[in-house]
């Protein structure tokens, strides 16, 4: 947040993109790494299972940014973000679905488990991939649209907007679980055969969808950093340290959370499509709701207010519990556990404090003395 | 001619009456103080002009014959009437010279914002710590960024709520100043104040509020030889 930074709204959001990452050295080194590893997939070819990690960590990444514009940039702790990115997921799973139905002709296992000729209503037109992502993304946006205006124009804020955003995630879970809404029920979805017409688990497609998820991860990186150092960044901020303030200044905060509330769910459910086909099924489990707290342990493990440590706390978290739950599944919730203790007693601003200690090792002193929440939204300067 | 009308207002919190019927008129040009004892309803009375606070009955109404009764915080601010708060009330994740573009106000013309920016610091004083963190500035430094705050939107009512509680004596005397160059013949200001050597150097008339009422409403002098204002008040 230098003083230097253009405060003029007029300016156009590509001429921003420069200045913005420019006062981001952390994020865009991280932009460029992103983009470096999605040239690596596709130059140097390593194994598919491997590749495959990489693009479901990606997917992760992006879901935490999600988290991370409402939680650490308004304030706004969501701990029912899985509900959007299962919508992204499971309309994915519908498109792929209804796809290799059209293709192959075999009837998927729903259709045949609950003795149906054909598929629901419903689920007219999901062959088409670009009918899918409009669904996708434009149901996300009007479920945080509703769930967002009850809410905020009833000034439903901190812990008691938390508590609400779980219970619809938990709402949703026992619905998905239902065998007769005709998404798969307690099975889910599974049996993705074909992709764009071609076969799923051939390298090339593999390597596809990684691909897409790290350029994705990178588009809505450099996004939402012009975004958070644009004006309305500015206001998220000061929403976050003093709503009622903001208000008296003149703004509608209702209508800037609602804004970045639904942005934040449309981003969470391209993080959901682009999921599913790398792990090749979705059920009611991604709407549990020890699933979404995991991802504000991300960001809070990773530092949040801070997009670049969105990335890195999901990324940690999920490399380490790609080894960890192969090698001691047992342990896995006491490392979790142990971590978000570690991270709140020693790094109150997650794994970014480390960085912070080698990179700035004068400005120590005197940043330490400050409480976190001065130091939370300035970011590594 | 007035530019605020508070008009037999009553606020009420449970069986308390904070305001019980109040009435007072500020004209555009004037600098009025509103003085009492802790619980007269001081701060009630701003609270129920910029929206924060419900009123059970009257009216609070602009020069131009808007109601604000019947309009939330946000939309209060855009029709001019700007607030500072008792606690200083800045952002502290932002610098001071974004703090002050977010005083401007989202109606502010993209054109007109630096000006008004570099207005706000020099009248402020601040041009020195412009790229500071407002969470860093000292407490008499937050007052005037958020008086600042308040100027930048060109506001037609200011209500200032306090502005010298916990300043020094030199800090004081430099707020005096500062009020004195916000006065306008086309703005009214409302100061609420403790401290009545203040209050006498900045404030045209004082009205006297005592539980939810007007007491007294003229010059300082005459305040100060009000028998009622001194029992209930400046005797104690």
């Amino acid at each position: 947040m230098s003083g230097a930074v253009d405060l003029s709204p007029r300016v156009p959001a590509v001429r921003r993109i420069g200045p913005a990452l420019g006062s981001d050295p952390l994020l865009a080194s991280l932009v460029v790494l992103v983009l470096a590893a999605a040239l690596g997939l596709v130059l140097l070819q390593p194994a598919p299972y491997l590749v495959n990690m990489v693009g479901q960590l990606a997917a992760f990444a992006i879901l935490a940014v999600s988290l991370d514009l409402v939680w650490g940039y308004l304030g706004i702790l969501s701990l029912g973000h899985g509900l959007f990115f299962a919508i992204g997921g499971y309309v994915c799973a519908m498109h792929l679905l209804a796809h290799a139905y059209a293709v192959t002709g075999t009837a998927p296992d729903l259709m045949q488990f609950m003795g149906w000729k054909s598929l629901p209503a419903y689920w007219t037109g999901l062959t088409s991939a670009p009918y899918a992502l409009v669904l996708a993304l434009g149901l996300a946006a009007a479920v945080a649209f509703v769930f967002g205006l009850a809410s905020f124009r009833s000034r439903v804020n901190g812990v008691y907007f938390s508590i609400i955003s779980q219970a619809l995630v938990y709402v949703a879970m026992l619905l998905m679980f239902r065998n007769d809404t005709g998404l798969g029920g307690n099975n889910g979805m599974t049996g993705f055969s074909v992709l764009f017409g071609w076969p799923m688990g051939s390298p090339g497609v593999v390597t596809g969808l990684a691909v897409a998820a790290l350029l994705t991860l990178a588009g809505v990186l450099v996004g939402a950093k012009v975004l958070v150092a644009s004006p309305i960044g500015r206001r998220m901020l000061a929403c976050r340290d003093d709503e009622a303030r903001l208000r008296t200044l003149g703004y509608s905060t209702t209508r800037l959370k609602l804004g970045i509330w639904c942005l934040s769910a449309v981003i969470a459910a391209l993080a959901g499509l682009l999921y599913v086909p790398q792990v090749g099924i979705i059920n009611p489990r991604v709407l549990s709701p020890d699933l979404s707290i995991e991802i504000a342990v991300w960001v809070a493990i990773g530092g949040m207010g801070r997009l670049g440590g969105a990335v890195i706390g999901a990324v940690a978290v999920n490399a380490l519990k790609f080894w960890l739950s192969a090698a001691m599944p047992e342990a896995w919730p006491f490392i979790l556990s142990g971590l978000v203790l570690a991270v709140v007693l020693g790094l109150p601003n997650g794994l970014l404090d480390l960085a912070a200690l080698r990179l700035r090792p004068a400005s120590l002193k005197p940043t330490s003395l400050k409480p976190t929440w001065l130091r939370r939204g300035g970011g590594l300067r | 001619m007035s530019a605020l009308v508070v008009d037999s207002l009553s606020v009420v919190f449970g069986a308390f009456r904070a305001l019980d019927g109040l009435s007072l008129a500020v004209d555009a040009g004037e600098v009025r103080a509103v003085i009492g004892p802790n619980g007269a309803g001081k701060t009630t009375l701003l609270d129920a002009i910029t929206g924060i606070t419900r009123p059970r009955s009257g009216r609070i109404v602009l020069g131009d014959g808007l109601d604000l009764t019947q309009h939330g915080e946000a939309a209060i601010a855009r029709a001019g009437v700007r607030r500072k708060f008792q606690k200083p009330s800045v952002f502290p994740a932002l610098t001071v010279r974004e703090n002050l573009s977010l005083g401007c106000g989202p109606g502010c013309p993209p054109g007109a914002q630096a000006d008004r920016i570099a207005a706000a610091l020099a009248e402020t004083g601040l041009e020195a710590r412009a790229g500071a963190l407002a969470g860093a500035l000292a407490h008499g430094e937050k007052q005037w960024l958020e008086i600042g705050m308040v100027l930048a939107s060109e506001p037609r009512v200011i209500l200032l709520d306090e502005p010298v509680a916990g300043l020094s004596d030199a800090e004081t005397a430099r707020t005096a100043e500062l009020i004195a160059t916000l006065r306008r013949p086309d703005r009214a200001i409302l100061v609420i104040e403790h401290d009545m050597a203040f209050v006498e150097a900045v404030a045209d008339r004082v009205t006297v509020l005592h539980e939810g009422r007007t007491l007294f409403e003229g010059g300082m002098a005459a305040a100060r030889a009000d028998a009622r204002v001194i029992e209930v008040f400046l005797g104690r």
